[in-house]
């Protein structure tokens, strides 16, 4: 009995797959409450498991009907795996609570209920795909992620948003190509789909030197595949328009968790699958490298020239993307260590300010360009501070979670040769100057006394609570990554030496 | 150089037929042409699991006559990997087809690049 907390991981994922099939058939506002409840419980059941985990070195496997592979399917938990689930679980609740107006204005009416369904359904491939231990499970979560992202695109139904559901489509189809492909080589080689049997096949390859091209084909193509799905820099070109145009939770969620979603697949292909000394000798994170540098400054110098906030709130993640891919590209445990809080940072703080924006704009007769934007922190202050808070997270100022991440990757260039040490860092310095060029010009635009020729917008004229609630939560979060940041880092780092 | 592609016919084959699925899904402007472009790298991986799972002289892992011996089948697996694939790439495909009748009904045209110039004329 005293193991019983080890079927948590399990209950999440079915719990939310099961909820799904039952809002299909729930009246709208039945709906929106039972699946806040179902996100909630899984956000309690996480806590239990963090705690549980942060008492004991070891991780468990749990075997779903008592099967081994390869005929039953696995599920693998460890430090890492807990807590990234319980802030994936946090963010996505915060996310549909603070768009919930905007949910009723912008989805019509009798699709409500297949909204939830779709955040439940997505729920539960983010959690399995944190939690999987085999690699075939994860691609199909990939796939029911991509299909699921998709629809909370198109579920503000006009032109933009359909355009940019079929490009998210495009892009995102040619990305789990590329990564079904790389597993089918992989199984083709080794013979396994279990991450661990894996891992040890890969190992003797290695060292064998038996499939030199072949492996670092296979790498590639699965790493490839991945990134293209996250958004890293070339293969940006879909993320604007999705996220700039939806409504404000769907790209809360899409830039919050489905990319981190894959990002954390990589993670854990480099360290479960592969094992990070063969990725670091076949050069793909090299390629990673290279192109974080270029994503932090392409992202941040395409938000500056931007006239709407949405979209510069989206660059803005084209940049913090190509942050997460320099610190995996270091090849380094701390590189890594600095990658996966930026990723809990940049959940929390993208969220935040996807909402706060959205904030904005409804106190300024629902117009997204800056000109109208003028003194609209003063007329919805709390979405004012919120996105004050945000921006200055990102920027880097101190107490605020970014700052902590942009010194774990500083002293992670540390320990690298001296080119790509002195690149990370001159790339820093740039990124933080072009930061604060977008988002304190912002800050200051939405705190500017309105001149008189500026016109008159109305008063917001709806006031939920939750909304306001939804962003004072990530105001404390966000204080609270950076302030007790410690044993969130202890935390990854025991989680990353768990996973081998 | 590359005679010793042919070693594994169905395989060569295989990324042969994927590479161009890729680039059809990736180039073409027409959405349709697009949606057979990931039919067809689809079913390129599905190819290529198949002829690794497929053993010379022996037969689907189906008991029959009470044959239970190991050596008579083929290796099952990557025919129920590429079951669950079809059926990942039916929903997806369906999905595709589905955006592109909305897309149809609302701008008159296939072609991807004129929908978006479209697209970003009509609103902001």
């Amino acid at each position: 009995m005293s193991d019983f907390w080890r079927n948590i991981p399990f209950f999440c994922i079915m719990l939310s797959i099961c909820s799904a099939a039952f809002t299909s058939v729930m009246p709208r506002k039945i709906a929106r409450g039972f699946c806040l409840t179902v996100i909630t419980a899984i956000i309690v059941m996480s806590a239990l498991l963090v705690s549980r985990m942060y008492g004991t070195r070891e991780s468990y496997t749990f075997m779903m009907g008592h099967f081994p592979a390869p005929w039953g399917n696995e599920i693998r938990v460890g430090r890492l795996e807990a807590l990234t689930a319980l802030v994936f679980s946090i963010i996505m609740a915060l996310s549909v609570l603070g768009g919930l107006m905007r949910i009723e204005e912008h989805v019509f009416e009798d699709k409500q209920p297949l909204y939830y369904v779709m955040i439940e359904l997505l729920m539960a491939a983010l959690l399995a795909e944190v939690y999987t231990n085999d690699l075939f499970t994860a691609y199909v979560f990939v796939e029911i992620m991509t299909l699921t992202a998709c629809s909370l695109i198109m579920a503000r139904s006009k032109g933009r948003t359909i355009v940019a559901a079929t490009r998210y489509m495009i892009w995102n189809l040619m990305g789990s190509g590329l990564f079904l492909l790389g597993l089918t080589f992989l199984y083709g080689m080794t013979g396994h789909l279990l991450m661990s049997h894996i891992r040890e096949q890969v190992d003797l390859i290695a060292a064998a030197g038996t499939y030199p091209r072949a492996l670092t084909i296979t790498i590639a193509l699965m790493c490839v595949g991945l990134a293209i799905k996250s958004g890293l820099f070339p293969f940006h070109t879909w993320l604007p328009d999705c996220y700039g145009y939806s409504t404000p939770t769907s790209s809360a969620i899409l830039s919050s968790l489905v990319s981190k979603g894959y990002i954390f697949l990589i993670v854990k292909i480099i360290y479960r699958v592969i094992g990070m000394e063969t990725v670091a000798a076949s050069g793909v994170t090299n390629v990673f490298f290279a192109m974080g540098l270029s994503g932090i400054i392409m992202g941040s110098v395409s938000a500056i020239r931007e006239k709407d906030i949405r979209r510069m709130i989206s660059f803005s993640s084209v940049a913090q993307i190509g942050y997460v891919f320099m610190g995996i590209g270091m090849a380094s445990e701390a590189g890594m260590v600095a990658s996966l809080f930026h990723v809990y940072v940049h959940g929390i703080s993208k969220s935040m300010l996807f909402l706060a924006g959205n904030g904005l704009i409804e106190a300024s007769s629902d117009s997204k360009l800056f000109r109208d934007l003028r003194g609209s922190g003063r007329r919805n202050p709390i979405a004012g501070l919120a996105f004050t808070v945000g921006s200055f997270s990102l920027v880097g100022i101190p107490f605020l979670g970014g700052f902590v991440s942009k010194v774990y990757f500083a002293k992670a260039a540390m320990s690298l040769n001296t080119a790509p040490m002195l690149s990370v860092l001159i790339v820093l310095a740039i990124s933080a100057v072009l930061n604060t060029v977008y988002f304190i010009k912002t800050v200051i635009t939405i705190y500017r006394v309105p001149m008189p020729e500026d016109p008159v917008h109305e008063p917001v004229k709806h006031r939920l609570g939750l909304e306001n609630a939804a962003l004072i939560c990530l105001i404390c979060v966000n204080f609270a990554l950076g302030v007790m940041s410690q044993p969130v880092v202890e935390g990854i780092r025991a989680g990353l030496n768990m996973f081998a | 150089m590359f005679l010793h592609l042919l070693d594994n016919p169905h395989e060569t084959a295989a990324i042969i037929l994927f590479g161009i699925g890729f680039t059809s899904l990736m180039l073409q402007r027409n959405l349709i042409k697009k949606i057979i472009g990931f039919g067809m790298m689809d079913s390129a991986i599905y190819l290529f699991l198949a002829a690794k799972g497929y053993i010379t002289g022996r037969t689907a892992p189906i008991v029959v006559d009470g044959v239970t011996s190991v050596e008579k089948y083929i290796n099952p697996i990557p025919s129920g990997l590429v079951l669950t694939g079809i059926v990942v790439s039916v929903s997806v495909t369906s999905l595709m087809l589905a955006l592109t009748v909305r897309l149809y009904r609302r701008y008159h045209t296939l072609d991807i690049d004129v929908i978006t110039s479209l697209a970003r004329k009509e609103e902001n």
